[in-house]
């Protein structure tokens, strides 16, 4: 064979190669995104995936529109960004009927926030302002962002934490009978523009400590500029965001900052945090859902110290925009997988969601104060990564089938229908600090969306590791700008209810309707604090508890959280799903305390309320 | 025999320059890695140093076999090196596939894509250029930051220069730069949008790249210095029209589509002149 020859036949070869890789590209890119994970028509939702959900609201007597917050002038070329967030939502049962009620914030000065009071049968009644927790968007006081309950004095009844642009607030829950504004009294921060927060009691002494995470800095007031510097100084690498407050309870309705002191001194621009005892060392850990940049996961240190430990896991390699921290046990087998939104836009930036899922050296060090942890990113492999620009997220058993399925809303700015600020947006992302920096070099958005009118997704766990998008069978149909989701038991019916805030939007319920046959089983937990005279107990929401359910040779593990998803709370009760049984083994129940916990044989189709014991060796359930 | 003493001499010099003289072929592989090395190591910018090292080792896999079965000889893997680790650097996606895939279009196209014995596109750009196109939903292109401070940028900036510059490409770079300045000051003009905006995207490290190692592409640029400064001012300006079209990717389509037309009418002349000769 001549070299010439031999030449032709290799062109021939590479020719092929060439074209079979283009057409690869194209395959695999569809695929990717394709209907394989995604379900559309056929029999009716609650036929083929065991229930449906039908968007309430009015019929619930729920008419909420959020109204969007506007700052100083010298913004009003990007007020859309700048002012994209507020729409919150919390659930809690404030006045101890039984029922689980929520509270709703709003953005713009002058608007009054709401406190849904569940009436008990099937309606709300909107109770914020004769309880005094509406009138709270005032210039001076900034707006809101969000709110957790949390009974921080145990009193037995939730308070609730309010966090704006601003200055943040502390309610004291009179008895379920009115809220007085404890704040400055209990020496809170002066002035926070925080979108996330929560409860924890990271020192275990019973009493819930406070964490609060600023996004934009501190000496910055959004409606009152001294400079047009204030954006983040990098897309990705920004560290000149909020600051951050771990609010110690000294047990006498004050606190005091032990953040810089206890280690952690980041300033990334925080949209989400989420606590819970990620390393199995009995304390509660952080994991902070960062905006332009890496996530930060601080590791308790008995209390005594936290250190950022998010690199050396996995969870803190890859700077993106997270926006949503939420934790579920999507394998059913006792380990707790972080679920991060993120921003993905077709043909722009392609970042991905987040499923961080801890490898099995955390079972190995179970109980030990040096516990580490790696986790890897299942997203992908399990479907779940692709949410459009995503923001809240929840894990729950939606179909009683006894997996954790996960709702995620969605869409940034949805302004006009066929223009888009995304060029403009991705041209100034790259910018060097100088430029980025300064909201006088944005781009006008002009009436622009960006990544609006998305579709939402909830994607069904099928226990095995896959996760199917069932949202439009089964009726989450709304494109609205979706922030906060939270999940509950609205009409104490052994299922659990979506309730989603939108920015500028309509607060929306979507109530559930699952097919019958499906047993279910609810813990609403109460801790003891001081209870015993060798140790302290638990905080009296018991938050931070974890809950494994063991059942026909499967086993779930739940966390009793505040802060969960995107500026939301979820009811505190556990609720579990359990498919066809209708018998569980046991639950054993780890308190924040260290106290363990077995209830055998609990009765299925009911909610148990279960106290911490007194004793601390054998656990004494009661209040069935 | 003063003049076979003195040529010792100069074999010696030579040989002693050559010691401590760095191979031009190695200049660039040289910058890109220190760039990507500086970058990780301040920022992290790479999610995994697989992905990187998945691409490089596709590039340089793929150049060995097509150039040793095509022509019969093992060829240089420097081009290739470029190749790989700049498709692992500019490729964004949470996918490993995209990285083997860019590579190996990337240098396919090579071996395929070839007038009169020249390679008419840039690798790395019809690799990239064909993945932002194909697999939006999957891919993008680094269109973000490596950290913000400006003394790395300097840095990068000074020494890609020196390099360009030793080459005998810096006034490749030098054109497109002041044309890009230029084009982005007449395209805030025409949309109203400040000029620190449409300037922004060459402070970022997608441009570095660009600048140093897509235009400057010996193998895929015109003959004549005039005339490679002429077709990088026709790269900025296609760009140009394809930013005011808001197409995000412009500087890789825009090389994408002069450079082709640039290489055939660059054959084309060479022909004519050789006939005439």
């Amino acid at each position: 064979m001549t070299p010439n020859q031999r030449q032709r036949i290799a062109w021939f070869a590479w020719t092929i190669v060439l074209v079979s890789s283009l057409v690869a590209i194209r395959v695999l890119n569809s695929q990717a995104t394709a209907s394989a994970h995604e379900s559309t028509g056929g029999a009716p939702a609650d036929a083929r995936f065991g229930f449906r959900l039908e968007e309430s609201a009015k019929a619930l007597g729920v008419d909420f529109v959020h109204q969007g917050p506007t700052f100083d002038g010298r913004l009003a070329h990007i007020m859309p960004q700048v002012a994209s967030m507020g729409a919150a939502v919390a659930v809690a049962d404030f006045d101890r009927d039984g029922w689980q009620d929520f509270y709703v914030t709003n953005s713009s000065e002058g608007s009054l926030n709401r406190l849904y009071r569940n009436k008990g049968d099937g309606t709300f009644a909107d109770v914020g302002a004769q309880m005094g927790v509406a009138d709270v968007n005032q210039r001076d006081t900034g707006v809101s962002m969000g709110a957790i309950w949390g009974d921080y004095d145990n009193d037995g009844w939730e308070d609730l934490f309010l966090y704006r642009y601003g200055r943040p607030e502390l309610f004291h829950n009179d008895q379920g009978t009115r809220f007085v504004a404890v704040g400055e009294q209990a020496g809170l921060p002066k002035w926070v523009n925080a979108n996330s927060a929560t409860w924890l009691d990271y020192d275990r002494d019973g009493r819930l400590d406070l964490f609060l995470a600023g996004y934009w800095a501190d000496d910055i007031n959004l409606s009152k500029l001294e400079t047009t510097k204030i954006m983040p100084e990098s897309f990705e690498y920004a560290t000149n965001g909020g600051r951050k407050y771990l609010l110690h309870n000294r047990g006498d309705g004050t606190f005091e900052d032990n953040a810089a002191a206890l280690g952690i001194t980041s300033r990334r621009w925080t949209l989400a945090v989420i606590a819970g005892d990620f390393r199995g060392t009995g304390y509660p850990d952080l994991f902070l859902s960062n905006d332009y940049g890496v996530s930060e996961l601080f590791a308790n240190r008995e209390g005594k110290g936290f250190t950022d430990v998010a690199q050396t896991t996995g969870v803190g390699r890859t700077p993106k925009s997270g926006m949503n921290a939420s934790v579920g046990d999507v394998f059913n087998d006792g380990r707790l997988a972080i679920y991060k939104t993120n921003i993905s836009e077709a043909g722009v930036l392609v970042q991905g969601n987040d499923l961080w899922v801890p490898g099995n050296s955390k079972l190995k060090t179970q109980n030990s104060n040096t516990g580490t942890v790696e986790y890897e990113n299942l997203a992908s492999s399990m479907g779940i990564e692709y949410g459009g620009w995503s923001w809240g997220a929840q894990f729950g058993d939606l179909n009683n089938d006894g997996a954790q399925d996960l709702y995620l809303t969605n869409g940034y700015i949805s302004a006009g229908e066929r223009s888009s600020y995304w060029y403009d947006f991705a041209v100034i992302a790259v910018g060097h600090s100088q430029i980025i920096g300064d909201a006088a070099n944005w781009p006008a958005m002009k009436g622009r969306s960006l990544s609006g009118y998305q579709r939402k997704r909830l994607w069904l766990n099928d226990g095995l590791g896959r996760f199917t998008d069932v949202a439009q069978v089964v009726g989450a149909r709304d494109t609205y700008d979706g922030r906060a989701v939270a999940l509950a038991d609205l009409g104490n019916r052994g299922v659990l209810d979506v309730i989603v805030a939108n920015q500028k939007g309509p607060l929306l319920i979507y109530k559930n309707t699952v097919a019958p046959g499906r047993h279910w089983i609810q813990f609403e937990l109460e801790g003891e604090p001081g209870s015993t005279g060798s140790g302290r107990g638990s905080s009296r929401s018991a938050i931070g508890a974890q809950v494994e359910l063991h059942w026909k040779n499967r086993k779930q593990v739940q966390q009793v959280t505040t802060a969960s998803g995107f500026s939301a709370q979820n009811q505190r009760r556990l609720h579990y799903g359990l498919g066809d049984a209708d018998a569980v083994d046991r639950v054993v129940i780890r308190w924040p305390s260290g106290r363990e916990q077995t209830i055998e044989r609990p009765a299925v189709d009911m909610l148990h309320h279960v106290k911490e014991p007194f004793d601390s060796a054998q656990g004494r359930p009661d209040g069935h | 025999m003063a003049t076979e003493a003195a040529l010792v001499r100069d074999r010696a010099a030579d040989s002693r320059r050559r010691l401590l003289t760095l191979d031009n072929r190695y200049l660039p592989p040289l910058l890109i890695t220190s760039i990507l090395l500086g970058a990780h190591l301040s920022y992290g910018i790479l999610e995994a140093w697989y992905t990187t090292a998945l691409a490089i080792g596709t590039a340089i896999g793929a150049e060995l076999l097509m150039g040793r079965v095509t022509y019969g000889k093992w060829p240089h893997p420097a081009s290739a090196y470029i190749s790989g680790i700049s498709a692992g650097i500019l490729v964004r996606s949470p996918l490993l596939w995209p990285y083997v895939l860019v590579s190996l279009v990337s240098i396919t196209s090579k071996y395929v894509l070839r007038v009169k014995g020249r390679h008419i596109w840039n690798p790395t750009n019809f690799g990239v250029s064909a993945a932002a196109f194909l697999a939006p939903a999957t891919v993008t292109v680094l269109s973000i930051q490596w950290g913000n401070a400006i003394a790395p940028m300097i840095v990068i900036w000074v020494l890609g220069s020196v390099i360009v510059w030793r080459v005998g490409r810096a006034h490749i770079s030098a054109t497109y730069v002041a044309s890009f300045l230029f084009f982005s000051w007449v395209t805030s003009l025409i949309t109203g949008t400040p000029w620190s905006a449409t300037v922004a995207p060459i402070t970022g490290p997608m441009y570095q790249l660009f600048i140093f190692f897509m235009v400057t592409d010996p193998k895929t640029t015109v003959r004549a210095k005039f005339w490679q400064c002429v077709v990088v001012f026709l790269v900025a300006f296609v760009e140009m029209i394809l930013r005011l079209n808001q197409i995000l990717y412009a500087p890789f389509y825009a090389l994408f589509i002069v450079g082709p037309i640039a290489m055939l009418v660059d054959i084309w002349s060479a022909g004519i002149r050789s006939q005439e000769s």
